[in-house]
């Protein structure tokens, strides 16, 4: 038999003390990443075999800079919760700390030089 | 002990004789997918960083990105996208109450594996003839 009551269990959000959310995180931005894949893509696909100018100023473009920053920001995030599932299943204790840090950690340092890079493609466009 | 029934019992699976059906391959697979395309996002996010720093780290950065290495690079991770990316939405399915019976999983498993290689060869034809 069980001895909590329903009532007890439904508190505090469970042993993860946040409830579904991270798999409700995943699902939302899974369904963006549907679109932003194929987006993200053909950007990539255009922009490989540019000259320096051409590139700086095709990432200086509203939709290849909107698309790539979307797709690694929202895909860097899905990272850090696809991330986490792996951790909680294969580490303990401090390991398990040490490792939800690092990867939080490194996706923002990955977000925040990609989104510097964009932003200061678009700044040069600009200015030209 | 003479009388125990040896032959006819059934077995946890043996770790290493036992055939994985096709869904735990495609499951692990969406795993190692989506882990291993970092490496693509660390090399595209160095080329964008690169072109701004100034022209000779471009040109150290877009000769990576343009060599057999960035090749390989790329392409293993434009196939981890498409085949992370078909697993998602087989996901979506499956937290609906979808494709859970063994024939369908079966059946998902291998469109997202044949799936996966088809978009990417029609990733590779639409950048080097589009």
């Amino acid at each position: 038999m069980r001895y909590i009551t329903p009532r007890k269990a439904a508190m505090g959000l469970g042993s993860a003390h946040s409830g579904t959310a991270d798999h409700w995180f995943l699902t939302v931005s899974s369904c963006a990443l549907v679109l932003l894949v194929p987006a993200f893509m053909l950007v990539i696909g255009n922009a490989i075999g540019m000259s320096h100018p051409e590139l700086v100023a095709y990432f200086g473009r509203p939709y290849p800079a909107l698309i790539t920053a979307l797709f690694i920001v929202v895909g860097m995030v899905h990272f850090i919760k696809g991330t986490r599932i792996m951790i909680d299943d294969y580490f303990q204790h401090t390991a398990r700390k040490v490792a939800i840090i690092v990867s939080v950690v490194f996706s923002w340092a990955v977000i925040a030089a990609a989104v510097f890079a964009l932003a200061k493609m678009t700044l040069v466009t600009v200015a030209i | 002990m003479a009388d125990v029934n040896r032959g006819n019992r059934p077995l946890s699976p043996h770790l290493q004789v036992y055939r994985l059906p096709m869904a735990a391959v495609t499951s692990i697979m969406t795993r190692i997918t989506g882990h291993a395309l970092v490496a693509g996002i660390l090399l595209l996010v160095w080329w964008l960083v690169a072109a701004v720093t100034g022209p000779e780290a471009f040109a150290a950065a877009d000769w990576v990105v343009r060599s057999w290495i960035g090749f390989i690079v790329l392409t293993g991770s434009a196939w981890a996208l498409w085949f992370h990316t078909l697993a998602g939405i087989r996901h979506l399915f499956y937290d609906s109450g979808q494709l859970l019976r063994i024939e369908e999983a079966e059946r998902a498993s291998w469109a997202i594996i044949i799936g996966s290689v088809v978009l990417t060869l029609l990733s590779l034809i639409l950048f080097f003839f589009a």
